[in-house]
């Protein structure tokens, strides 16, 4: 099958990879790009261990083409820590046991860190609601919620500006 | 010894028992830094993708690879006909019986394993799958256990035609596995007949998959110049595995190596050998390249290890105070196509004589029947020990029908039944010896805790105003951790398990296990054990797993085995260490073993407390400075069988809203009190409960594997089948008493799939017990918005 050149920014890295018209943007990002940290759990957008941030949305990277990509922002969770300092919702993941087995990690800490900038400051309910496209076989999402709380919490009392680094 | 300020923070600082430690697992899993077998990518590797039946039962007439082979960039594929030669187109399972690794002229299941394409690439390997022609005669199915044994069922297995048995005694019909009894059959009768009540219903643990986030796969890599074989794989029990592919391939098992490395999740989906990872290894040996093998979520939910499937019919007999006299229970079991079920060979229907419970229950007798079906084989532990939520489920179901025929409060039914505190250990009527408990004060903690009579009070005040308000009660007793070798095997090997402590010249240390972690934190918790231990502290220790090169041979982490089993190596391999330890302090010191004492992280001089020395010196002089005659280093490994299984138990009270209208049923709290003994850690021990409750709710409200008459699967991806969200997942609100195991070396016993196990039936009961004024006894799991809407209908109560 004819491959298509497709450039786009990963993680704020300029990429520009060959690819087929059929192949999906996760299997692009983890097979040929090697950033293997977002995860494939259902083919079907129903887990969300593929959540990446795609030009300021949450985007499930396992259906969607990686030629729709073509001149878009991507962030997966390799790009979430800046200059190796880690961001406050991997802070509050780790501090509130908000992870067991890490398969649905970097789709979680995708997804809150969108939800996070669209409402920084969530009722439980909220958060809930914000998180159900994300599924977690592991915790029982209490401890994931409560990590976002904790995040939310240490995001607005630091002031960190974080609409500068979406 | 008093403890002082000076000897508090010394013993802090070690992060050992009892600390609520962070996780040392978490910076790589949070920053994409994990991995999983689908991270693995090796120089020249290539595709395997499956080629599988759209029917439930044919006979294959034809396969046809030459489009597939034709394609660019398909290098091979592999049918039963090309594993012949090799004597691999069958593999033993689990279950004693064979399983073939790709169909052998006919299918038995839909999706069953026909062929494998091997290409460059995984898209080619999809399309080479499409390009693979086979032509099928169908033959009738069997879908529904109970005519499996009719007289004119179709035979499922014609390879076992003529074999009176697979493994586990006679069997009765060519689609019979076998009949597995415990308890006094004679005895339980004449209870029954002479009873004052008796009772009896049907009661289905229905067909489940635990569907861990991340699907089962593998990279096989054959090195051929060295003639040894690599297997990077999701695997509960690597070294189980490493001893199955060396039986089945001929190869030296020191030739084999399985790598676990990080594992998105188990919960006994990992445990069996699935014909996907044969085939990959067999396409690796052809070719001389690695191959990668990843199921989708479609195929992991159809064709690897399914739970549950136990048709049950249960009866109780009692007296009219409610006092439970006798039990018995006789289960119609489907294992699909063949029997891979999970067990240890003596017991083929796993634990499920623990269907006693946490009650007294002088005389007992239950009878499990399996047979084969046109389903997709399994009978995996799905976060439980061997069909123990099976055999909780009836008796926590049964001990609420029996409070409803009697109108005795569901609370106070089980504080008339209980084994009591004195009564431990205890001899069940079905052979367990229960090592330990204390049932009724857990119980009436949660009681309080709810405030149980008040719960009741509203229910009454919103029943006679209509409305649909359900408290369900469970009071279960777990039995985990096989499992002493003398009981327990699995393949002939016992279910012991290892730890190899080293600590280094500078006083670090480094252990390797047996068991195999999934997400429960092991590189976290058997740290502080050895911390506690050895008082060096969590931070310098690191704990390896999932290298068969490297660890001790073990058989893996399922069956909450690994505290039970694992842990106690652990600690058995630090006390060795502890033993020399004081043998080079007391060479150091000049004075006599009996002169010294254990400190926390020292050993000191009786009555000389400044006379001292630390693990630290103990370390550096293990390799510079030792008596005569000791040998040098400081390291140990133990092998720990266990004497006996661990109970933990748990009292769990869920109260629930059902919209009469809709039938949707709102968890709107949900207490639980576990007892797993001595707690290494509160945070991980939490976590756990957490997610073994939302696992319960999962099964108990909405998952169900399903089929069609011709044993179409109805649903099997994430559309279909549920995974409960942030949504419906209620608050969950735990607590704990402790009581410690007598016989394993920190009292520990398991917790992860307690809440999973004592869960689901409370669940259920929290369902019917508000239909219960209904005249409602029972109804079958999973309580969909759906089933209930069409209960409350059959009962013109909507």
């Amino acid at each position: 099958m004819s491959k298509t050149q497709v450039s786009f920014s990963l993680n704020g890295q300029a990429v520009e990879v060959m690819v087929e018209p059929r192949e999906l943007l996760i299997h692009v990002m983890r097979d040929q790009l090697r950033q293997t940290g977002s995860h494939i759990g259902c083919e079907t957008s129903h887990c969300g261990a593929c959540t990446v941030d795609f030009n300021g949305e949450s985007v499930k990277s396992c259906t969607l083409l990686a030629v729709q990509a073509q001149g878009a922002e991507v962030m997966t969770v390799e790009g979430l820590a800046v200059n190796g300092e880690l961001h406050p919702l991997q802070q509050a993941f780790m501090d509130e046991h908000g992870l067991q087995c890490g398969y649905c990690t970097p789709g979680m800490l995708m997804r809150s860190y969108r939800f996070l900038l669209e409402n920084p400051d969530p009722s439980e309910a909220e958060i809930r609601a914000g998180m159900s496209g994300n599924l977690c076989r592991c915790t029982g999402y209490q401890n994931i919620v409560k990590s976002i709380q904790k995040a939310a919490a240490a995001i607005n009392a630091s002031g960190r500006d974080e609409a500068s680094t979406a | 010894m008093a403890a002082t300020a000076e000897s508090l923070e010394r013993k802090d600082k070690l992060e050992g028992i009892g600390c609520a430690r962070k996780r040392k697992e978490d910076p790589r899993f949070i920053q994409g830094q994990g991995l999983y077998v689908d991270d693995i990518n090796l120089p020249g590797m290539v595709y395997g993708a499956l080629v599988r039946s759209p029917h439930a039962h044919a006979r294959i007439k034809s396969i046809n690879k030459e489009k597939a082979l034709a394609l660019p960039g398909v290098l091979a594929v592999l049918t039963a006909d090309d594993l012949k030669p090799l004597s691999l187109h069958w593999m033993p399972t689990l279950g004693s019986d064979v399983q073939a690794v790709l169909a052998d002229e006919k299918v038995a299941f839909q999706l069953q394993e026909v062929a494998m394409v091997i290409a460059e690439e995984r898209y080619i390997a999809a399309d080479g799958v499409d390009l693979v022609e086979v032509e099928y005669e169908e033959l009738p199915a069997i879908v529904d256990p109970h005519k499996s044994m009719d007289a004119d069922a179709p035979i499922i297995r014609e390879d076992l035609v003529g074999k009176d048995e697979v493994g586990h005694g006679k069997r009765l019909h060519d689609n019979h596995i076998f009949t597995w009894e415990a308890g006094d059959k004679d005895s339980t009768d004449a209870v029954f007949d002479k009873a004052e009540v008796t009772i009896k219903e049907e009661i289905l643990n229905p067909r489940v998959h635990p569907c861990p986030l991340e699907t089962c796969g593998c990279v096989g890599s054959f090195d051929k110049v060295k003639g040894q074989l690599t297997v990077y794989m999701t695997s509960q029990n690597p070294h189980l595995v490493r001893t199955v592919l060396a039986m089945l391939s001929g190869i030296p098992e020191s030739k084999i190596r399985v790598v676990t490395n990080d594992i998105g999740g188990g919960f006994g989906n990992k445990v069996p050998v699935y014909p996907g990872y044969v085939v990959a290894i067999v396409a690796s040996i052809v070719l001389g390249r690695p191959v990668k093998w990843i199921e989708s979520r479609i195929e992991n939910i159809s064709t690897t290890g399914f739970a549950r499937d136990y048709h049950g019919s249960a009866e109780l007999a009692a007296d009219n105070d409610g006092r439970i006299k006798a039990l018995r229970f006789n289960v119609l079991a489907d294992h699909g196509a063949f029997n891979s079920h999970v067990s240890a060979t003596k017991w083929p229907a796993g634990l499920f004589s623990i269907c006693t419970g946490s009650y007294d229950i002088a005389t007992a007798y239950v009878k499990v029947d399996a047979v084969y079906t046109n389903k997709a084989p399994g009978g995996v532990a799905y976060r439980c020990s061997l069909r123990v939520t099976e055999a909780v489920y009836l008796i926590e179901r049964m001990i609420d029908i029996l409070a409803q025929k009697l109108d005795i409060d569901k609370a106070e039914i089980r504080k008339r039944n209980f084994i009591q505190a004195d009564q431990f250990p205890y001899n069940t009527s079905l052979g367990w010896t229960v090592d330990s408990g204390n049932y009724e004060p857990a119980l009436d903690k949660v009681l309080k805790a709810v405030d149980y009579a008040g719960l009741r009070k509203e229910q009454a005040e919103k029943r006679a105003k209509g409305e649909l308000m359900g408290i369900g009660i469970s009071t279960f007793t777990e039995i985990v951790g096989a499992g002493p070798t003398k009981a327990c095997d699995i393949l002939g090997i016992g279910l012991f398990d290892s730890c190899e402590i080293r600590v280094n010249p500078t006083g670090s240390a480094i252990a390797r296990m047996g068991t195999q972690t999934q997400g429960q934190g092991h590189e976290t918790t058997y740290a502080q054990i050895i911390a506690t231990e050895l008082g060096i502290p969590s931070e310098e220790i690191q704990v390896e797993e999932g290298d068969t090169d490297k660890a001790p041979y073990g058989a893996g982490t399922w069956g909450s085995r690994s505290t039970p089993v694992g842990g106690a190596a652990v600690a058995k391999a630090a006390r060795k260490i502890r033993d020399k330890a004081r043998k080079i302090a007391a060479h150091l010191l000049e004075v006599s073993e009996d002169d010294l004492e254990w400190d926390i992280d020292q050993f000191r001089v009786k009555g000389v407390p400044d006379q001292a020395k630390t693990m630290k010196e103990i370390a550096m002089a293990a390799y510079s400075n030792i008596p005569d005659g000791m040998e040098n280093g400081l390291e140990a490994v133990d092998y720990y069988d266990p004497p006996n299984f661990t109970f933990p138990f748990g009292a769990y009270v869920c109260v629930v809203d059902i919209d009469p209208k809709t039938g949707e049923a709102k968890i709107r709290r949900f207490y639980a009190l576990d007892d797993c003994g001595t707690r290494i850690n509160d945070m991980i021990i939490e976590g756990q409960v957490h997610g073994g409750l939302t696992e319960a709710l999962a099964v108990a409200m909405g998952q169900l594997i399903d089929f069609d008459e011709d044993g179409n699967l109805l649903g099997n991806s994430l559309m279909d089948y549920y995974l409960p969200t942030t949504v419906e997942t209620p608050h969950w609100e735990t607590d704990y008493t402790v009581t410690p195991s007598p016989h394993h070396p920190l009292g520990a016993k398991g917790v992860a799939e307690s809440p999973h196990v004592g869960g689901i039936p409370c669940f259920s009961n929290a369902v019917i017990d508000a239909l219960s004024h209904l005249g409602v006894t029972h109804v079958d799991m999973p309580h969909t918005a759906h089933r209930i809407w069409k209960k409350l209908h059959e009962l013109g109560a909507n």
